[in-house]
């Protein structure tokens, strides 16, 4: 069952308590990213249900918001989503090279997730980090100035990482 | 070296803190609006500098916020749109992420101008770490007194909030940001009624740029004349103009709006001249919105006059020959760029962004995307490039909000200038599969620097 922990709604609460009495349904663009990073990195319709129960709004004003902003993953990723950017600027400098060495490293196409659950790939539309071409953000992060010996050490440190968890 | 007025200390060790921040002469301009100052003589010297909109329309911020209505018992809001989108812009994540005091320096006095007892930054999702930047840099200003309840024993009660967006462009219009910080849809409202009058929460609301908020601090400081003196014309003040592409220096750069657009590529304090010893084929002055320009017209206006980085001589010749200031977002392209596919990805860019409420944009920046693809990928016809012109055509003034325009102008200024590129790709798809581009179909002479 989906459910917040007691951590996890004190910061609901937190971010509900910035807005008017009544204005609760302002707090659902970062409830919905508290619930992705909660449940798993992604957004489930049991979910957004939980969400929209727990800002006491309808679900349907949980479900149009869900599917109209692109962080929202509204299916299963992998445990490190990398997030290409290959607008303009990243492309001229070669974003489409990192896309394809990803690809070729991973055997995973824009969209998809390794088997073992543990990358995905996604492209995505300019995310401000013009002047420091070609990047991808990783979790929270941005990573910039990427080239082929870069992606080798971030899917490293990815594995490493995963590793160390289990 | 151009005057600073809002970089000047970005570089000081430890400025992110509010002890260093102090130190440097921070927080004196809040201390001096607050006490010396009341709202309306702070909206007079806000108008006396001539202080633009730094987000990309260029409206004067000044009169903006004469605008705010004033109903008795409904509250005002000032929010800080922090939602920078649009290709080639990175400056107002350089200025949050370096100085951010500044910024809630600016939101301080800016509040108290307008009313505004809870303000909102609303920041694009992405930029994901900032929150915890400007949080911490909240939390610091309210612990010296800064924020919260009775600001330095005047009585003037102010909180401010930081909330992330979720991954929408259009969540930069500020209707539609509006939207976004009530947890809906980013879908822009129809004006009027303007922010000014119904915005947050039916609200009277202003929607100002972190750029622009962060001036306020200069312009109180040194008072709205002496800001007004710098620059040139309606072009006041200083701009931060974040440079990318193809040049050896990338980044962050603040300018006087004296310097000529030779002298900032090439010069060695700003984009250090085009990457690899390769030459200037074309620039994107203000971001993905505004139109490309060659470099014979970048460099020099149609009459034959230097081009100048400010509002005016930007737009210099309107469309035609011209461009726009926009958000400062400088996208510079080398000689082996190939202008189809760099116009493809912004068409991409722009259907991948429309909300999708009206049907010229949500339909015509596919119709766009698809043309530009085929032709980018060699299967083009020379019929495609006129649908092109009157896809961009039909897309343009017909939508609620400039989404639709700003789709409609990279590819029609693309097609303006570089006509013989796309007729070069589509006669010749195969030789232009190689992007071994060169410059052999391309008439224009080329800037070679000095």
């Amino acid at each position: 069952m989906v459910q917040f922990s007691q951590e996890q709604l004190t910061e609901f609460n937190r971010l509900v308590s910035r807005y008017p009495e009544g204005k609760q349904k302002s707090a659902l663009l970062p409830v919905l990213h508290l619930a992705q990073q909660s449940f798993g990195g992604w957004l489930s319709p049991e979910t957004l249900d939980y969400v929209a129960g727990l800002l006491k709004i309808k679900p349907i004003e949980v479900y149009e918001v869900a599917t109209f902003y692109s962080m929202y993953n509204l299916k299963p990723v992998g445990k490190y989503l990398f997030e290409v950017c290959q607008t303009g600027p990243c492309m001229i400098n070669g974003s489409d090279n990192i896309v394809a060495y990803i690809h070729d490293k991973l055997g995973i196409k824009p969209g998809e997730t390794t088997a073992d659950g543990l990358f995905t790939l996604k492209t995505v539309e300019c995310l401000g980090a013009c002047g420091y071409a070609p990047m991808m953000q990783l979790g929270k992060h941005y990573r910039e100035h990427l080239t082929k010996e870069k992606v080798d050490a971030i899917i490293e440190e990815c594995r490493k990482n995963a590793a160390a968890n289990n | 070296m151009g005057v600073k007025l809002l970089l000047d200390k970005a570089h000081v060790e430890g400025i992110r803190s509010f002890e260093v921040y102090r130190r440097e002469g921070g927080y004196r301009a809040v201390e001096k609006a607050l006490k010396e100052m009341n709202p309306e003589s702070i909206v007079e010297e806000v108008k006396k500098s001539g202080l633009r909109g730094r987000g990309g329309a260029g409206f004067p911020a000044g009169m903006k916020w004469s605008f705010i209505a004033k109903p008795e018992g409904v509250p005002r809001h000032l929010v800080c749109n922090a939602d920078e989108s649009e290709p080639g812009t990175f400056k107002d994540r350089y200025l949050m992420e370096h100085i951010p005091h500044l910024l809630i320096e600016g939101l301080i006095i800016s509040s108290f101008a307008l009313g505004s007892h809870d303000t909102y930054i609303y920041i694009r999702g992405e930029y994901a770490w900032i929150p915890d930047i400007l949080e911490q840099a909240i939390e610091e200003a309210k612990a010296n007194g800064f924020l919260g309840k009775n600001i330095l024993g005047t009585g003037f009660d102010c909180n401010i909030y930081v909330q992330r967006g979720a991954g929408a462009y259009i969540c930069g219009e500020e209707t539609a940001l509006i939207e976004s910080l009530e947890g809906k849809r980013g879908n822009p409202r129809i004006k009027p009624p303007f922010p000014a009058i119904q915005g947050l929460w039916q609200r009277p609301t202003v929607v100002n740029n972190v750029e622009t908020l962060s001036a306020v601090v200069p312009i109180i400081n040194m008072g709205g004349e002496e800001y007004a003196k710098i620059g040139i014309g309606r072009s006041t003040g200083t701009k931060l103009i974040s440079a990318c592409g193809n040049i050896n220096k990338p980044g962050v750069y603040e300018i006087d709006m004296t310097i000529s657009v030779e002298a900032f590529i090439y010069s060695d304090e700003y984009c250090g001249g085009i990457a690899n010893g390769k030459k200037l084929k074309a620039c994107i002055p203000g971001g993905s919105s505004v139109p490309v320009l060659p470099a014979n017209l970048l460099l020099k206006t149609a009459k034959g006059e230097p081009r100048l980085m400010n509002y005016e001589s930007l737009a210099d010749g309107g469309f035609a020959t011209g461009s726009s200031m926009g958000s400062g977002g400088f996208i510079v392209l080398d000689e082996d760029q190939c202008i189809v596919k760099h116009t493809y990805t912004l068409a991409r860019f722009y259907r991948h962004e429309s909300c999708g409420q009206c049907s010229p944009c949500r339909e015509g920046t596919g119709w766009m995307e698809k043309i530009l693809k085929k032709i980018d990928e060699g299967q083009g016809k020379m019929s495609d490039i006129d649908l092109l012109w009157d896809i961009q055509r039909k897309i343009e003034g017909n939508t609620i909000c400039p989404l639709g325009d700003a789709a409609a102008w990279p590819v029609a200024a693309a097609i303006r200038h570089f006509r013989d590129e796309f007729e070069w790709h589509i006669q010749h798809p195969e030789e232009a599969q190689k992007r071994n581009y060169g410059l052999a179909h391309y008439a224009d002479p080329i800037h070679v620097p000095a």
